[in-house]
Formats: C-alpha cells, sequence, structure tokens
C-alpha cells in the first residue's frame, strides 16, 4: 500500500493537480492514514476521465450479428426522463446517452463530451457555482440532424417543466444552463455545488432531441410520438417497441465512435423470473447478457459449472443493513408511534445497541446466504473506495454482547431474558418477505437468545413493506418496531445524497407522511454539521473525509448496524465481453460490448 | 328466441356495471400506486411523485375516478397505461395476437386429443386403453402447468437443448425458417397448455359418449343394421358432443385471457402477462381494461353457450 501510496502522490503532484504542500495540510487537518490517501488522490473528487477497460477488438463497424439481452423485468416506456424503473432507464440508455457516464470506480467518462470538465482544465469553476462542458463535435441524431448545444438546453427545459412531470425535475429544476456558443455549454447552480456532475450525466442526463420533442414540452408531453419511437444518439437506432415486452434496435451507421458498434441488431426481451433469465444465459446460451441477477449464489455456481456464462459482479453502495429504532413504537403521540417526541425504552441504552452490533453474525450470513452477492461490512458508506473507511470493524462475538450487557446492569431473569428496571430485553425485528432475509432474520435471533435478547420475528410483504403508502403503519419508514432490515441503494457515486439519510431534518414522521429519508430518527447536531458543510465543501479530499467521519459516527454510534453490501450481479454469456458499472445503466458501455469467435 | 337473447343481453349491462364497480374498488383499496418504484429512489423527491399521482388524477375520490372511468369507457375512450403511457387498447392489441395463436393451437391440440382418447375409452370402458387413458388424463390435469411447464424446459431445454424456452414475438428471420422459429418457440408453450386441456375434455367426452351410448336410439340404429362406424359417428358421438361443446364455448374467455403463469414461464407476450405485470405495477387502467374484456367475453359466451345448446338439442326451448 505504502509504494502505492507514494506513486499517487508523486503522480498527482506531477500533474499539477494538487500541490504537495496542500496535500499535506488537508491530510494533517483530518488526520487520515495512508492507504485513504492514495484512494483519494488516485480519484481526488469527480475529476478526469478514464478510458475504458474493456479493450475493444473489433476493426470495423457490425458484422457482430445478433446481440440478445434479457431483463425480467421489461422496459415499459423509452423516454428517460419518464423513467420509473432502471428497466426503463435501460432501454432508453440503448438510444439515448448522456455527456458522460459513470465507470465501475465512480469516475466519469465522456460519452457527448468531448472532454470531462475539471478545476484544471477551466470546466469547473473555482467558486463551484457553475461547470462548463465542452461537446463532442460532429455527433449526428438518428434521424441526420446535427446534435448541439441546444439539445443539451432544450432537455434541461424539457425535464425541469413540472408539467412535463418528468422523474428526473429534481435535478434540473434549480439549474441554469446557458448556451457558449454551438458545442459549449455552461450550468449554473444556485449555489457551491461540489458535486456538479449531476445534470447531463449517467441515467438522469441522457439528452433527448429538441427538433422531436419541441412541439411536447409541458402538458402535451405524453403525446410525443418519440417517446414509442426514440431518435437518439446512441450506437442502435429504434427498430421496434412493444412496451413490457422487447425492444429493439439495429447499427446506427453515423454513430459518433469509430469502428462501433460491433452488433448488427440489438435485442432486449423482458419479462419472466431472474432465475430462467440466468439458466436462458448461462446454461442454455439462448441469450448473451441478463440483467440483475437476484439469485441465490448456490444456485448461480451450480448453473455456471460448464455453462456457457457466467455471473458477473460488480460492486455498488447498495448496502443490507439493520436500523435502529431511537423513538419509542409503542407509544403514541399526536397520532403517531414512533414519534420523536419519544425515546426509545431499550435501544437509547447504548450498551444495548453495542451488544446488538456483536450479535449480528455477517460473516455467516455472507457465507452462508448471499456468497458473491453479498460481502459482510462494518461500513455503511462503502463504495465508491475513496469513502470507505478503514478505522471501523466488526466482529461477532456473544460472550462480548453478554458481558457489555451485564455491565450496564441487564441482568438474566429466570425465563433467560435480561431485564432492568423491570423492562425486558425484547424487541420486534420486522423486515420483507424474501427468503435471504428471513434466513439473516433467524441466525440473528438465534445469537440474541444466546445472549439474553429476545426478538420477536416479523415479515410484511414487500409490496406493502416498501410502499409509500400514508395509512399503512406495516410500511418502512412508519418503522413502527423496534429494529428493521433492509437494503437502501445509492445510486450515484457521491455519497451526499446517500448520508443525507442520517440528519435531523430529514426524519420521516406523520408531518412529512412517512417521506422523511432518517427513518432511524436519530438525531446528532455534530452530524447535522458536518453534513452541511461537506455540502459545500469544495476541496475534494476534505470533503471525502467529512463523509468518512460521517459513516464513522454512524457506525460508533450504533445507528444501523450493516449486515453485507450488495454488488451488481448480471449473467453473461462466456464469448460476450461487457463492462458494468455499479454507478450507472447496465448500458453504460454499451458500444464497447463485442463478442468473440 | 331473440327476445330471450335482447333480455339476456339487456342483464348483462347491471351485470357488467356491478362488477366493473367491484374490480375497480378493490384496486384502489388496494396499497401501492405505479410510481411506487420512484419513491424508494432518492434521487426522486416526494414531489414528483405527488405530482404524477395528482396529473394522473390519482388523490381524487374513489367514486370520481369511478364515474370518470366509466364515462370514458362508454365513449370508447379506454384511457391510457400509468406505466408506459400508451393507450390501453394499443396494448391489449399489440399482445392479442400471440395470445389468440398460442391458446387457439393449445386448445385445438387439446380437442384433438381429447375427442378420439375420449370416445374410444368410452367405446371399450374398463378395458387397457380406457384404464391407461384414464391415468393419462388424470395425472394430465392434477399437474399444473407451472410444474410440467418447467419440467418441459428442463428436459427439452436444458438436457436436451432442442427447444428454446423463451419466447419472441418478433423473429427477424424470413420464408420457411420464420414459420420453422415461430412453430419451435411455441411448440412447448402450446403443448403444456394443449395437453392441460385435452386431459379435462378427455374425462368428458368419454362420460358423456358413455351416457348416449346406452340410449334406446343407438340400440335401434344398430338393430335396423347400420354398421358400428356409421352407428358411432352419426348417432352416439354428435349426440355425446352436444356437452363438450358447451364446456368449449364457456373456455373462449380462457383463450383470451391467455395462461398467466404458462405465459410467464415461457416469456409470452401475451395478454396474460400484460395483466400479471400491470397488475404488480398497479397499473389500474390497463388491469380495468382487461378483467372487463374478460368478464364481457365471460356472459357473452355463457349466452352463446345456451344458444348453442338450443340449436344442437331441439328439445330444449327458450319460449
Amino acid at each position: 500500500m505504502d509504494e502505492k501510496y507514494l506513486r499517487g502522490l508523486i503522480n498527482e503532484v506531477k500533474a499539477g493537480r494538487l500541490s504537495r504542500r496542500s496535500f499535506v495540510q488537508a491530510m494533517v487537518a483530518v488526520g487520515l492514514t495512508a492507504p485513504l490517501a492514495t484512494q483519494m488522490l488516485t480519484s481526488a473528487g469527480v475529476a478526469h476521465a478514464q478510458t475504458s477497460r474493456l479493450a475493444y477488438k473489433p476493426t470495423k463497424r457490425g458484422g457482430g450479428g445478433a446481440l440478445k439481452t434479457l431483463w425480467w423485468q421489461g422496459a415499459t416506456l423509452l423516454n428517460p426522463h419518464f423513467a420509473v424503473g432502471t428497466k426503463d432507464q435501460d432501454g432508453s440508455r440503448i438510444f439515448y446517452e448522456p455527456l458522460a457516464s459513470w465507470d465501475p470506480d465512480g469516475n466519469l467518462a465522456a460519452v457527448l463530451a468531448a472532454e470531462i470538465p475539471s478545476v484544471q482544465n477551466g470546466g469547473v469553476s473555482k467558486d463551484g457555482k457553475s461547470v462548463t462542458w465542452k461537446l463532442k463535435k460532429g455527433v449526428s441524431w438518428h434521424d441526420g440532424k446535427p446534435f448541439t448545444a441546444d439539445d443539451c438546453i432544450f432537455t434541461a427545459e424539457f425535464a425541469a417543466d413540472p408539467a412535463t412531470a418528468s422523474v428526473s425535475i429534481a435535478t434540473y429544476k434549480d439549474i441554469k444552463v446557458d448556451k457558449i456558443d454551438s458545442h459549449t455549454i455552461k450550468v449554473n447552480f444556485s449555489k457551491p455545488t461540489p458535486f456538479w456532475a449531476d445534470p447531463f450525466v449517467g441515467v438522469r442526463g441522457m439528452i433527448i432531441p429538441k427538433h422531436q420533442f419541441e412541439a411536447f414540452k409541458g402538458a402535451k408531453s405524453r403525446e410525443a410520438p418519440a417517446n414509442l419511437k426514440p431518435v437518439g444518439t446512441g450506437p442502435y437506432e429504434f427498430v421496434d417497441f412493444k412496451p413490457g415486452d422487447i425492444v429493439r434496435g439495429k447499427l446506427f451507421a453515423n454513430y459518433h465512435m469509430p469502428n462501433r458498434p460491433h452488433f448488427d441488431t440489438i435485442e432486449m426481451k423482458g419479462g419472466g423470473d431472474a432465475v430462467s433469465a440466468a439458466r436462458a444465459v448461462i446454461q442454455t446460451g439462448e441469450f448473451d447478457y441478463a440483467w440483475n441477477m437476484q439469485v441465490e449464489d448456490d444456485i448461480l455456481r451450480r448453473m455456471e459449472q460448464g455453462g456457457r456464462g457466467k455471473a458477473s459482479i460488480v460492486a455498488g453502495g447498495n448496502i443490507e443493513h439493520i436500523q435502529v429504532n431511537f423513538t419509542d413504537p409503542a407509544k403514541e403521540v399526536d397520532g403517531e408511534r414512533s414519534s420523536v417526541k419519544t425515546t426509545h425504552p431499550l435501544l437509547t441504552d447504548p450498551a444495548v445497541r453495542q451488544a446488538l452490533n456483536l450479535l449480528v453474525d455477517r460473516a455467516s450470513v455472507q457465507e452462508q446466504i448471499y456468497g458473491r452477492t453479498g460481502i459482510a461490512t462494518a461500513n455503511f458508506l462503502n463504495q465508491p473506495e475513496r469513502f470507505q473507511s478503514k478505522a471501523t470493524k466488526f466482529e461477532f462475538n456473544v460472550e462480548k454482547a453478554s458481558q457489555i450487557l451485564e455491565a450496564a446492569g441487564w441482568k438474566k431473569g429466570a425465563d433467560g431474558i435480561r431485564a432492568k428496571d423491570g423492562k425486558k430485553l425484547k424487541m420486534v425485528y420486522s423486515t420483507s418477505i424474501n427468503a435471504p432475509r428471513q434466513k439473516t432474520q433467524a441466525i440473528v435471533k438465534q445469537a440474541a437468545a444466546k445472549a439474553g435478547v429476545e426478538m420477536e420475528l416479523k415479515s410484511v410483504t414487500a409490496s406493502v413493506y416498501f410502499s409509500s403508502d400514508v395509512a399503512n403503519p406495516d410500511t418502512y419508514t412508519h418503522f413502527y418496531t423496534d429494529i428493521q432490515m433492509y437494503t437502501t441503494t445509492m445510486t450515484q457515486p457521491d455519497p451526499e445524497l446517500f448520508m443525507n439519510q442520517f440528519t435531523s431534518w430529514e426524519v420521516a414522521s406523520k408531518e412529512n407522511k412517512w417521506q422523511g429519508r432518517n427513518i432511524t430518527r436519530w438525531r446528532n447536531a455534530e452530524y447535522d454539521k458536518l453534513y452541511r458543510a461537506a455540502e459545500t465543501e469544495l476541496d475534494p479530499v476534505k470533503r471525502a473525509a467529512m463523509f468518512i467521519k460521517m459513516n464513522e459516527m454512524v457506525i460508533q454510534n450504533v445507528v444501523v448496524i450493516p449486515v453485507v453490501f450488495r454488488p451488481r450481479v448480471a449473467a453473461v454469456s462466456n464469448r460476450m465481453h461487457v463492462e458494468q458499472s455499479g454507478w450507472d445503466s447496465d448500458f453504460w458501455n454499451l458500444p464497447n460490448w463485442y463478442r468473440e469467435g | 328466441m331473440s327476445k330471450y337473447v335482447i333480455r339476456r343481453l339487456l342483464i348483462m349491462v347491471p351485470v357488467l356495471m356491478g362488477i366493473s364497480l367491484v374490480l375497480f374498488t378493490i384496486l384502489a383499496l388496494a396499497p401501492g400506486d405505479p410510481f411506487e418504484e420512484l419513491a424508494t429512489n432518492p434521487n426522486v423527491p416526494p414531489e414528483v411523485r405527488a405530482n404524477l399521482r395528482a396529473k394522473f388524477g390519482l388523490d381524487d375520490p374513489i367514486a370520481v375516478r369511478y364515474l370518470r372511468w366509466v364515462t370514458a369507457m362508454v365513449k370508447g375512450d379506454w384511457g391510457f397505461s400509468f406505466v408506459s403511457r400508451v393507450n390501453v387498447d394499443e396494448l391489449i392489441l399489440q399482445r392479442l395476437p400471440v395470445s389468440l395463436f398460442v391458446l387457439g393451437s393449445a386448445q385445438v391440440l387439446g380437442i384433438l386429443v381429447a375427442l378420439p382418447i375420449g370416445t374410444m375409452s368410452a367405446l371399450r370402458p374398463y378395458s387397457w386403453f380406457d384404464q391407461i387413458s384414464t391415468t393419462l388424463a388424470f395425472v394430465g390435469f392434477s399437474l399444473p402447468t407451472f410444474f410440467t411447464g418447467l419440467v418441459f424446459i428442463l428436459v427439452f431445454s436444458i438436457w436436451l437443448d432442442w427447444l428454446p424456452f423463451i419466447y419472441r414475438a418478433d423473429i427477424s428471420t424470413s420464408g420457411w425458417r420464420w414459420y420453422w422459429d415461430h412453430l419451435r418457440q411455441a411448440l412447448m408453450p402450446i403443448a403444456v397448455l394443449g395437453l392441460f386441456q385435452g386431459a379435462t375434455l378427455t374425462r368428458f367426452m368419454r362420460s358423456a359418449v358413455l351416457d348416449v351410448i346406452r340410449l334406446d336410439y343407438v340400440n335401434t340404429a344398430r338393430a335396423k343394421g347400420l354398421s358400428e362406424k356409421t352407428t358411432i359417428m352419426k348417432h352416439v358421438v354428435r349426440n355425446a358432443l352436444i356437452p363438450v361443446v358447451t364446456l368449449l364455448s364457456l373456455q373462449v374467455p380462457a383463450v383470451f385471457g391467455g395462461a398467466i403463469i404458462t405465459e410467464q414461464i415461457f416469456r409470452v407476450p401475451g395478454i396474460g402477462s400484460l395483466l400479471i405485470s400491470s397488475i404488480l405495477a398497479n397499473d389500474t387502467p390497463v388491469v380495468m381494461a382487461i378483467t372487463f374484456v374478460l368478464t364481457a367475453l365471460v356472459l357473452i359466451s355463457s349466452l352463446a353457450a345456451d344458444i348453442v345448446y338450443a340449436v344442437l338439442d331441439p328439445r330444449i326451448s327458450y319460449n
């Protein structure tokens, strides 16, 4: 690590991206360890495009035959700004492209941008209030019209119009996009924005052609013919679409990258279930690629033996974790339980939380349940690696948990359950119905019983548990139980949005119809302050350190108990060369996909 | 007769209204909405969902939404899917041909299997042929289609590697090859459904023939010297078909509705798979349209069955 660290440091200093002096100052200021600095240095915020790690071998455009992909939920619409789920984003991404995509490391890779803006090349302003994108020249839409700055500006206007009812409105509503010239745009933010790479980037950044959608902005947006017959800049042009069933495309002869794409046609078939999709790729080879393999690792491994494909796994930020309720789910105040006006009778005792942390056998959960599809972790914030804390660790130790409880005055009663001041250590542990979750619940319950903590297991149907039904007390945001477990998704490589789920202003309550993101109702003034500071901190190193500190606060206070982080899993034919990213659509690098032999 | 038909048709109107009201209320009371997925996406603020709900009128009281739906439906406007924002009639028409092809062929296969076998076993009850066909028929309709479907996939796709198990409505080949590809992929779903239907029909046919063959006019036919073949074909089978035809006409809605499970297993893009994905996505307009058409078909085909009955059996009269 030391050698790598030094090399990284030297490179940074050599490239002039960071002066040695300011780097050291920053290091001292936050008291970081060397390996951590390496990761921050190499990435230093969101700078520097990297070339794809996929070595593209074909020497001419086309000739690759048909590319057959399988999504067990079919795309239902092909306008990226109406996309309800990832299936729709992926279907749209075949035809539309953003200015830049997120690579597997969470770095930007230019697509329709000529270069990635940075402070060094003058693209990102020093005050963090604007970013200037230079667009690639000579790009044409599928219908032959040229791609220009006007299309970018139109896309922002289209998405920001409330009457359009786009799902990407949050990305575009507070920005102002100026046209500098035909191939340069300037994105202005209302306040200093360290994470400037949200508009025009990734799944919400796909650019739609002005000449196709101009007449259909606002209330008429549903009527645009291009909603169903997309005209984009992507490697494949539109052939046919049946919502929920199939999306077909054919090679676009004027695609802006040389010798690409490799395949003559593309097909994205929908429907069915994940296991049979895995079979169609790994076992029978009927298809080349299948998305989102929510399949037990055991089954995947069995299919892989002597099969025609394999599981492709790439790190992402999603985390399966147990949340601890800091409010009392049994007491009703002003028509709501788990109100911030109450405190939890058991879980506000730090000793109880620490004991719980020691009673979750993460290694066994990974080994026996998730395999390659869930990695045991001590951290809530795991990816990209530059934000991962190295100071935390996890342990499974029933003995130690018992000692902590004993020392805190929780004594075992005749029934084997610990109690203190007449309060028994009994809690309700809820989650959604899903086989791996029920198995995890059983593992935790067993260990807890040994330490004298009784757990009542509760499982709620996923469609109810994850619904935002205000009237239903069993949703995860109501959190009317003591501890609960589910996966929180991290949809972008910047942790700002991800870490807001521990801020006090995000507490889920009756007032905000339980739409707040802070489900545990943990409140901490220091965390709030740190978060506010990170929102405007422009120095990427300092900012990363802040998020690492936030993660450590959450872990040390046992606000949540991380269990496993969930990488993205796809099934890929052995002959296919693809590159996945945990931070963007499965098709983010589609032009570079090819098949051997 | 025409009076009877008109009366039945008029009764259908309140029945359809009642059923649609019940359906609509149940769907409206079910938890969730089509934009549920947005709720768990941290990049989408809650206002976006609220805005979409308001735009599609999901926040209005159930009565208002129902009235809006009924008035539009009466005018022939089926509404549009909340999920894909495509008109519902368009979505259904896209899926209909596949469903009709797969389920129609399955029905034909079922009939082709059931009629001869049912007749043969009734002619020689408790013979070895009857014993075997009865056993197979029981096995056939006891095994659910999702089970036989998976077994077929395991044997023909995974072990033998003969047939694809993913149905694609758009096959790019042309000429004979196109027919061949279509047949190959449709073989398993048609066989699974057809044999299931056939098994039930076989039992019906057998008991219908047994009922008829004991009757006096069959003896008369034999006594007057008609050949065995003529007796069976003209006198026995024809009369035995009456209850079977009724049964078949009652199965028409099933053909339209698609075999939900089989379509799901083989990824057949038919009406059934559209229905199930719309239910899962809380896409009310699509679910309403499909279930409404299905109820209408059930009512119409039961009327048709009654009419066919009267035509086939002159003893029955509705006047």
